[in-house]
């Protein structure tokens, strides 16, 4: 099999924050009911993370868990193992009205970071980005501009942004103009 | 700008991260029906000055269509609620009589269940 490449292959730019392609990972969509004991030990044994309260991520140490929906969650493992983890959740969840799809390679992810970032990503989402309104661990889908993405918080103050592979490279571009450093704003 | 929260994710979403669905409520006729009962499903819609209920798409969030009730002229939000029922919540229907006394709308109207 040919070598998996991430979308930008790791491209960087630096200005108000730093933009950069956050390389492979593991990526497995996830719809069922979200209350149900197997829902939850599947979600557990997978990427070792609680299911996540509403709006929200729970992230452990090798995986994560984001609420995408009441009833869809997406499950974030290494990518090496995302077609095994797939099957084994199906597995676990098999008579359940579930559904684990291994979509690792039909999205782009990118890490906004550096001070300027709620900035960067405020100019071209409308969400409230004030650190009041929006906190670590905070899980939103949105848009980024004209194309769909989801983000989040980490504790550190950088962003994690999942979109579209197919619009990967637009993110990319979107964000290092957003970025650019003589176009700071000043609101957060 | 107007702002709803989807009360399937509990966000505050603005327009631009929603689709417009139309008019709530419809009632459909399919085969069966006569003529004009089709016709008027397909083609009379609503145009009110005041109260309105609408069907609208978390499109760019959790993808879930929901019901929002709103006033036309003054874009006064009184609230959004499941798309899993065919008529407007009590609490949606109390609200808006409190704001609107005498509001009517299709064969919902203040005070009528």
């Amino acid at each position: 099999m040919s070598k998996a490449v991430s979308v930008l292959n790791g491209a960087r730019y630096s200005g108000l924050a730093t933009v950069e392609d956050a390389g492979l990972q593991g990526m497995i969509t996830l719809r069922g009911d979200l209350g149900s004991k197997a829902l939850k030990a599947a979600v557990k044994a997978a990427t070792g993370a609680e299911v996540p309260a509403q709006g929200s991520i729970s992230v452990a140490e090798n995986g994560a868990a984001a609420w995408m929906s009441p009833d869809e969650l997406l499950l974030l493992v290494p990518y090496e193992d995302a077609v095994a983890k797939t099957a084994e959740v199906a597995e676990a969840l098999k008579g359940e009205h579930a559904l684990a799809v291994n979509v690792s390679d039909a999205r782009a992810f990118f890490r906004l970071s550096g001070e300027g970032a709620r900035e960067v990503l405020g100019k071209v989402s409308p969400v409230d980005f004030d650190a009041a309104a929006f906190k670590a661990g905070q899980f939103r889908r949105s848009r980024l501009a004209q194309v769909a993405g989801a983000f989040w918080l980490n504790g550190d103050g950088s962003f994690y942004i999942i979109c579209f592979r197919s619009v990967g490279e637009y993110v990319f571009k979107l964000l290092s103009a957003a970025a650019h450093p003589q176009s700071k704003v000043g609101v957060y | 700008m107007l702002i709803l929260e989807c009360p399937y994710c509990g966000v505050k979403a603005e327009e631009t991260e929603l689709a417009a669905g139309g008019e709530a409520h419809l009632k459909r006729y399919g085969p069966g029906s006569s003529d004009d009962e089709f016709h008027d499903y397909l083609f009379m819609r609503e145009n009110p000055k005041g109260v309105h209920f609408e069907r609208w798409r978390h499109a760019n969030g959790c993808g879930k269509w929901f019901h929002a009730a709103r006033c036309t002229m003054t874009l006064e939000v009184f609230g959004t609620y499941t798309a899993q029922t065919s008529v407007p919540t009590q609490e949606i229907m109390d609200k808006i009589a409190a704001k609107r006394p005498g509001w009517t709308w299709r064969e919902f109207a203040d005070g009528k269940k």
